[in-house]
């Protein structure tokens, strides 16, 4: 990964490679909820380079501490929607189970 | 476009001034809640289709739209409402579009499965040619959990943990009728590859013939495969022979991702739309009524009975809605009548497995790789 941040830290650009709309969009979503955030966006320079810039510019805190925190933000809520995805599978999956047993006992 | 808004929010009825509100609001403003939470869909084309992501953008009136995560565990829900062994539709409720793209983003692209990747033909007869042959059996899905394999990388070889090789051998005898070659027919090698490495006559005659792989061990002393032999889909026709003809060859599948070819796809798609709401901002009776259940082509409207003879509409399938906009075009008094919208963070989600996975697995793995990429990224700015 690159750093354009010469002298203010506040400023700079997050080179990624192997990264696309995929990561890219979904950390701009949590940058911007960000309060420390003034400016957030990202572009892919070429459709076949496997690259994605991200800009970030904060209100004086360092650029790639807010993004940290911005990929933080964003792996807690996946593992969030994990754990309820798994326990509302669960949940169809028992109760399914007991309908199941219902048509068996032709009630 | 606010002037507008206004004006459909006086026929509405419900009157809205800026000085009926408190002095440090809890909530936006009913108009402006509305534009930030649906998508309305009028005839010609949809409006306020943006996401407002920007966490201040309501703090002049006092209003945080910044996401709490707090906030996101209490609001966030899942719902499933059809799970079987190939696909499942679930609703993801109070989430972002960014992020819900990024899981079927990944479902397509980035989910490793196991296809074929080679093909080597020892004879083919048919009128099938060999390279239309081998993409074929590609694109076949093949039923085996691809966690358990590794990735083969440029410079390794083939062995029992990153390759699985497949044989075929169908020959359709003269005088018989044309046969149809199904996938069943590709047997799985738990030995590896059978064919011979062309070897220098000078070799050790007591050495093991070297032949396309190298397996250590046969794949089926492995306690994941002992009891499930790993195959194919089955049932997919693969060529037709003609009386003579005959078709050899040995398929050996490796692990991949959709990005570099659909064949590694795990999905036949995966798909959201937001959830449809109808509202009839008027009472909508009699002959109306009838007429507007009529028109909706996936009965979205029922009728129920109000006394004295006289009917009413409602909107009793709100989830149905396809947005063909058949029940606005009535003429203008429907437009009226009829408003139809979208919640912005309410989605349908489908996933159609293509069988290496069930479909509840996919997407937690989905979201597992999402967690590992922010990760990454976290790591290489520590
Ligand atoms: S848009 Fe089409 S599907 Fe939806 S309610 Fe109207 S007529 Fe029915």
């Amino acid at each position: 990964m690159e750093h354009g941040a010469f002298g203010d830290q506040s400023k700079a650009t997050f080179s990624l490679t192997e990264e696309d709309h995929t990561l890219a969009n979904a950390v701009r979503f949590t940058l911007n909820q960000d309060p420390r955030v003034t400016l957030s966006g990202y572009s892919i320079p070429h459709p076949s380079d496997a690259r994605v810039n991200i800009r970030v510019q904060t209100t004086g805190d360092p650029a790639s501490e807010v993004l940290k925190d911005a990929c933080q933000d964003l792996m807690l809520m996946c593992r969030h929607v994990r754990s309820t995805f798994d326990k509302a599978v669960d949940d169809f999956k028992a109760s399914n189970g007991v309908q199941a047993m219902k048509i068996d006992s032709k009630e | 476009m606010a002037e507008q808004e206004e004006k459909r929010d006086d026929k509405k009825g419900e009157k809205f001034s800026i000085w009926d509100l408190p002095d440090v609001p809890a909530k936006l403003p009913p108009h402006i809640e509305f534009q930030r939470s649906r998508v309305l869909c009028n005839l010609d084309a949809p409006i306020h289709t943006e996401n407002v992501t920007y966490g201040g953008a309501y703090a002049s009136m006092g209003v945080d739209n910044s996401l709490q995560l707090d906030n996101f565990r209490k609001n966030f829900g899942v719902e499933v409402i059809r799970l079987t062994k190939e696909d499942m539709e679930f609703d993801l409720i109070g989430i972002d579009v960014s992020i819900a793209n990024a899981f079927r983003r990944i479902l397509i692209s980035e989910l490793p499965t196991m296809a074929i990747e080679k093909v080597l033909v020892a004879n083919n007869t048919s009128v099938i040619q060999d390279e239309v042959l081998a993409h074929r059996l590609g694109l076949i899905p093949v039923i085996v959990d691809p966690r358990l394999f590794a990735y083969m990388s440029e410079n390794d070889t083939s062995n029992g943990k990153n390759t699985i090789v497949f044989k075929l051998h169908v020959r359709c005898e003269r005088g018989e009728p044309r046969m149809t070659v199904k996938s069943n027919e590709l047997k799985w090698l738990p030995n590896g590859s059978e064919l011979l490495l062309e070897s220098k006559p000078d070799s050790n005659p007591e050495s093991k013939p070297r032949t396309y792989t190298s397996f250590s061990c046969s794949q089926d002393s492995l306690p994941e495969f002992s009891n499930n032999p790993i195959s194919p889909m089955l049932d997919i026709t693969i060529a037709r022979l003609g009386p003579g003809q005959e078709i050899e060859l040995e398929a050996h599948a490796v692990k991949g991702m959709g990005k570099t070819h659909a064949k590694w796809s795990p999905v036949g798609t995966a798909w959201y739309r937001m959830l449809p709401e109808i509202v009839l901002l008027e009472d909508v009776e009699d002959e109306d009524a009838e007429k507007l259940v009529k028109t909706c082509p996936v009965n979205v409207f029922d009728i129920e009975d109000i006394g004295n003879g006289r009917k009413r509409a409602t909107v009793a399938r709100p989830r149905a809605c396809t947005l063909c906009r058949e029940c606005l075009r009535g003429g203008e008094e429907w437009e009226k009548r009829v408003s139809l919208r979208r919640v912005k963070d309410h989605f349908i989600f489908t996933i159609e497995s293509t069988g290496a996975l069930p479909p509840e697995v996919l997407f937690t793995e989905a979201v597992r790789i999402l967690e590992d990429k922010c990760e990454r990224v976290i790591t290489e700015l520590s």
